[in-house]
């Protein structure tokens, strides 16, 4: 029998997966997005979970949400990153360090 | 349905105007049209916050309470609007001097104030993340508003991808919260949320979203982008982020914790401490090897943003009405040394370098004494008003039992005071032989610099009012 547990796990895991993505990615800033994505997804099967789970609809349409969301801010993410790309050159993500913060 | 609407009338006249004014320049004149929409905008928004700011001291909630309209939520709308109204004054001539103006930029400031008006309104967790995400992706396109520099994109670049992080956390707590608590609305999970009987999951969630908050707040240990988007960023923009979507964050900051985790202020209490503690020290000590004045400011906003949550954590309604004279306090004298920043140039460029500023009080006397005035005051030098402002939070943390936080506070802010001063000694006391600026012409941007000076004088005598007014705010939030 799948519980919420089994949900909650793999969601968890999703989740981890996108932050590491982000940290332990030196290659690519697309892979950056991707992990993004990965953890705002991560949210998404939360939330339908718990929705499913508490028999309540208010989960699922805050999934709506966060997938209208999702998609402005990958076109967003996407569009600043054709204008960082026409100025440098590249987008590797050690290459983005012309300020050291 | 229509009482719903009439409450949400303000975010809508101004959502409404960025779109007409979107459409309107896109289909005449584009970038001809970007002064006058500036204007216009800036005058738009101290209208909003006129509006605002005099309605009836009720509190309403619309949209089955994801939408509350109370004293809290007008104080801080009043702060955001003015300060964003005053940026934009503040942004139109340096802009149009450097081809920067073009019409998105006052179109994007108003959808980032719809997002932040919502934000401090927020009764929900759907409406925080949608108010929250409307701020952030109008902020993430401004901050690369100069698309043809490295520098610019970059920043924007970067906060983009921290930004995007800190949303994904705050949501993963909001995903939790709503697990466990079975709802979103704020005034739900505050009945399951009780102090010391937190469940395991709440606890998880709510430390995700103090997490997010932090981000938004740039609290240590989540303040890394701020150096690098301030440095990158036109100083205009630099101006905003360090104005209005900070009294925004900190609203939503305070709106979470007491309107959701009212009952438990014990689970949070000591996590906004400790980064209300570090982002104190961090600010004080990273500053000072600092030789860009927008890095500096950076760093003295993170120091700031240590105070404003020190009020916040001490978990009373005292606190809350320190953090909103906090805020209020920071966002003048910010408003004006940004306007002092805007001026600083050479031969038409800008400059950002503090050691351009030697003997500056040689040629500009009046500019150097009005920045020297607001220099002691962001370093909280007596009798300025920003020594008040201090003054409220540290005994806002000494009552709420945080007596070692406001002794921490007070070392901080000594050491603090070092690199405010340092700017000051450069002034008065500088090289006189090194390159100095030209005289800045603007009288806008004068006028905004002495404007705010003279504030940080006159305001110990009453702070003009905005005491009373914080109290009122912020009894209308805790109960």
């Amino acid at each position: 029998m799948i519980g919420l547990e089994h949900y909650l796990t793999v969601a968890a895991t999703l989740f981890v997966i996108g932050i590491f993505g982000l940290f332990l990615n030196r290659k690519n800033v697309i892979i950056l997005l991707m992990s993004i994505e990965l953890m705002l997804l991560a949210v998404n099967i939360n939330l339908v979970s718990f929705s499913s789970f508490l028999g309540d609809l208010v989960g699922q349409v805050f999934t709506l949400f966060v997938l209208t969301v999702a998609a402005a801010e990958a076109a967003i993410g996407l569009a600043i990153l054709v204008c960082f790309f026409r100025n440098r050159g590249t987008i590797a993500v050690e290459d983005v360090n012309v300020m050291k913060g | 349905m229509s009482a719903d609407l009439t409450l949400i009338l303000p975010e809508i006249v101004l959502a409404v105007f960025a779109m007409l004014g979107l459409l309107g320049a896109v289909y005449t004149g584009k970038d001809a049209l970007a002064p006058a929409l500036v204007w216009a905008t800036s005058a738009l928004l101290v209208l909003v916050a006129l509006w605002v700011g005099l309605a009836a001291p009720e509190t309403h909630t619309g949209f089955g309470g994801m939408f509350i309209d109370d004293g809290f939520s007008r104080f801080a709308k009043v702060t955001l609007l003015l300060s964003a109204a005053a940026v934009l004054a503040m942004s139109e001539g340096y802009m149009s001097a450097r081809g920067l103006l073009r019409f998105e930029y006052p179109i994007l400031i108003t959808l980032a104030v719809v997002g932040m008006m919502v934000m401090v309104s927020a009764g929900d967790l759907m409406s925080l993340y949608m108010g929250l995400e409307l701020q952030s992706l109008a902020l993430y396109v401004v901050a690369s508003l100069r698309r043809d520099s490295i520098k610019s994109t970059e920043a924007g670049l970067k906060y983009f991808v921290l930004g995007a992080l800190s949303s994904g956390l705050l949501l993963y707590g909001a995903s939790l919260i709503y697990g466990y608590a079975g709802t979103t609305l704020f005034s739900g999970i505050i009945q399951t949320a009780q102090t010391g009987d937190v469940s395991l999951g709440m606890l998880f969630g709510l430390i995700f979203v103090i997490s997010g908050l932090a981000f938004k707040v740039s609290a240590v240990p989540f303040h890394m982008w701020t150096p690098d988007v301030y440095e990158g960023a036109p100083t205009p923009i630099t101006a905003f982020f360090a104005t209005a979507p900070k009294v925004a964050a900190m609203g939503l900051f305070a709106r979470v914790m007491h309107d959701a985790f009212g009952n438990a202020v014990g689970d949070w209490q000591q996590v906004v401490a400790l980064i209300s503690l570090l982002s104190m020290f961090l600010g004080a000590i990273a500053a000072i090897g600092q030789t860009n004045i927008k890095r500096l400011m950076a760093y003295s906003s993170i120091a700031h943003m240590g105070y404003a949550l020190m009020g916040l954590a001490s978990g009373t309604v005292f606190g809350v009405q320190a953090m909103l004279v906090y805020l209020a306090i920071y966002v003048t004298m910010n408003v004006g040394t940004f306007a002092f920043i805007l001026m600083m140039e050479r031969d038409g460029q800008p400059v950002v370098d503090v050691a351009s500023l030697n003997m500056y009080s040689k040629r500009e006397p009046g500019k150097a004494l009005a920045m020297l005035v607001l220099l002691f005051s962001l370093a909280g030098v007596p009798p300025m008003l920003g020594f008040f402002g201090k003054l409220y939070v540290l005994r806002a943390a000494y009552e709420g039992g945080l007596a070692w936080l406001a002794i921490a506070g007070v070392v901080a802010s000594v050491i603090g005071a070092f690199y405010y001063l340092r700017i000051v000694f450069y002034m008065y006391f500088g090289d006189e032989n090194a390159e100095g600026l030209d005289g800045g012409k603007s009288p806008v941007l004068w006028g905004f610099l002495m404007a705010s000076a003279v504030v940080m004088v006159l305001g110990i005598i009453n702070m003009f009012g905005v005491e009373g007014a914080a109290a009122a705010a912020a009894a209308s939030l805790v109960n």
